[in-house]
């Protein structure tokens, strides 16, 4: 298990490669330096700046010195924010969206599962088609839609919920909720789809004939063999979470990773993009490696 | 054909309807500013109220709608069209050229979609090209893999060889023998794929990082509209609505032909 997990992450290494020099590639193309401003410098000091950051080199150079510094963890300083470090930025604001896309995933597990099985049980009833039209309403909700909405009620009119920042329990359960609330509509009708095609099968009859009792049968036989769509799903949903989550920052004004990566692009600080970017990359292709070994460690068919 | 069904087709005629008239259907134009009336709320002479500037926001998201359709709708046919010739030369030339192909297809898929939609929307230049680009860019991949794998299935089918045969090239076979037979497949993907691109517009927009002045899409009108969502909720509410709704009326319509194609699929709702 072990073995494969470093397999698979020295595979993942060309991915983020790609990621790394794409990313370093549009944003040179990009018009506009990070030190281009209202006011113009004088051109001895902007010289200065850009010999101390190396932009005075050529791309090429520039290119190398960037993935020399990389291979050593170093992910250089931001443009902007004088005297930090990108990875010190990062360090800050990771914990943070790493702690809001969690709090969402389990929103999307604990209730688009149990919506889910619920819905297939009672196949066609009103609660059926209760869950599966909040479902659709769920999936065609953009995020920022549904942050706004929740701003708008919880926080001004009622004053439930703090409407910004990050300080405490209370203010995360907005961001979680507006975040989760699409992803948790898909899940729910992946997982009722997935559970009556086990329901129709004959193992869950003999089950049944045999005198199981239904929990034991819902554990053992039904969950155990529907999970396997969803599973498969949590790898595109983990990206979906992280890079869905900067909107999310932006509407709530959380100090994370998403924020500053917003900001740095209308900077154009470009350590700091590069930064992010790669460590968003990075997240992805852990996520979707984590997701294959569950799915190994369920399903013994699948071989390492 | 059930009731939401109806409903998100006519919704969408509608919106498309007063996209393409806009001019006629507008009761203003969209920059015409009635200062005298300036943050207005919603009142007979102004549907939706105005903004800051006194301009009226029915207008403004009646041609909106031209923007955020255009975009989401252009986007995907281009996307489709990209995925589908690509798909088809990997999935019926096979072999190395597959493999090959299919690797291209792999990178572009594990870059996460909406960094590199900014990043080349940035890059681009901030604006409807950038974004078009960018979107079709992203989301070509998910119609080759499809396309490729429904065409390395139906090559291999009776019609095919007789079709080859005949004596018939291998685009006559693609054209004409293979790709009717997705075209089901691809009515569906364009309506999941639609709604997609609308969002990831004006999810861009909204930040602050999509459709730039003079233009605006309904992400821009949402975004200008949250700057005041304190005291002035009907600007912000909206334009989220017209997200929202032309959003569930695609979804609905994707449900509803997908389980047309496939009866034995119990409806979802």
């Amino acid at each position: 298990m072990l073995k494969y997990f470093f397999k698979r992450l020295l595979q993942g290494i060309p991915v983020l490669f790609v990621v790394a020099t794409l990313t370093f590639i549009i944003m040179r193309l990009v018009p506009g330096g990070p030190f281009d401003q209202e006011k113009k410098l004088p051109p001895e000091i902007l010289a200065n700046i850009e010999a101390k950051y190396h932009l005075d080199q050529s791309v090429g150079v520039q290119y190398l010195f960037y993935l020399k510094q990389l291979i050593h963890g170093d992910m250089g300083p931001s443009y902007k924010y004088i005297g930090r470090d990108v990875t010190d930025i990062i360090l800050d604001t990771f914990p943070v969206s790493i702690t809001l896309g969690l709090l969402a995933m389990l929103i999307v597990v604990g209730v688009g599962v149990p919506a889910g099985v619920w819905s297939a049980y009672r196949q066609n009833s009103i609660v059926d088609q209760a869950f599966m039209f909040f479902a659709t309403l769920g999936i065609s909700v953009p995020s920022f839609v549904l942050g706004t909405i929740l701003v708008w009620v919880m926080s001004h009119k009622l004053q439930w919920l703090p409407p910004a920042l990050w300080e405490g329990p209370r203010y995360m359960i907005l961001p979680a909720i507006a975040l989760g609330a699409p992803f948790t509509g898909y899940i729910a009708r992946l997982v009722r789809s997935s559970v009556l095609e086990v329901l129709a099968s004959d193992y869950i009859r003999t089950a049944r004939a045999k005198g199981l009792t239904e929990p034991v049968i819902l554990l053992k036989h039904i969950l155990k063999n529907s999970i396997f769509p969803i599973i498969s799903v949590l790898g595109p949903l983990t990206a979906g979470l992280v890079t869905g989550s900067f909107v999310i920052e932006f509407i709530f004004s959380i100090p994370g990773m998403g924020s500053f990566f917003i900001t740095a692009v209308t900077n154009r600080d470009y350590p700091l993009i590069m930064g992010v970017t790669l460590v968003y990359a990075v997240l992805i292709v852990v996520a979707n490696i984590f997701v294959d070994m569950i799915y190994m460690w369920l399903d013994p068919r699948v071989r390492l | 054909m059930n009731i939401l069904t109806r409903l998100s087709f006519g919704f969408l005629g509608v919106v498309f309807f007063s996209a393409v008239f806009a001019p006629l259907v507008a009761p203003y134009s969209y920059e015409t500013q009635d200062t005298l009336n300036a943050l207005a709320t919603p009142n007979f002479s102004h549907l939706m109220g105005t903004d800051r500037l006194g301009r009226d926001l029915f207008s403004r998201i009646i041609y909106g709608a031209r923007v955020s359709l255009f975009i989401g709708v252009l986007t995907t046919l281009l996307a489709l069209l990209i995925g589908t010739i690509y798909g088809s030369i990997s999935g019926y030339v096979g072999g190395r050229t597959d493999n090959l192909m299919m690797r291209i297809v792999d990178i572009v898929f594990a870059l996460p979609d909406m960094l590199m939609i900014i990043l080349i929307t940035v890059m681009m230049g901030q604006g409807v090209i950038g974004i078009f680009v960018a979107l079709t860019l992203v989301s070509w991949v998910t119609i080759a893999r499809l396309v490729r794998g429904e065409v390395l299935r139906l090559k291999e089918q009776a019609y095919v060889e007789a079709a080859r045969a005949l004596g018939a090239n291998s685009l006559r076979i693609v054209v004409r023998e293979i790709l009717p037979n997705i075209l089901d497949l691809m009515v569906v993907t364009l309506t999941f794929r639609i709604p997609v691109a609308i969002l990831a517009e004006s999810t861009l927009s909204f930040i602050g990082l999509g459709i730039a002045p003079p233009f605006s899409s309904w992400g821009t009108l949402a975004n200008e509209g949250w700057k005041a969502i304190k005291f002035y909720p009907h600007l912000i509410l909206f334009p989220s609505l017209a997200i929202f709704l032309t959003i569930l009326s695609f979804n609905f319509l994707g449900d509803w032909y997908r389980n047309y194609l496939d009866p034995r699929k119990k409806s979802l709702i």
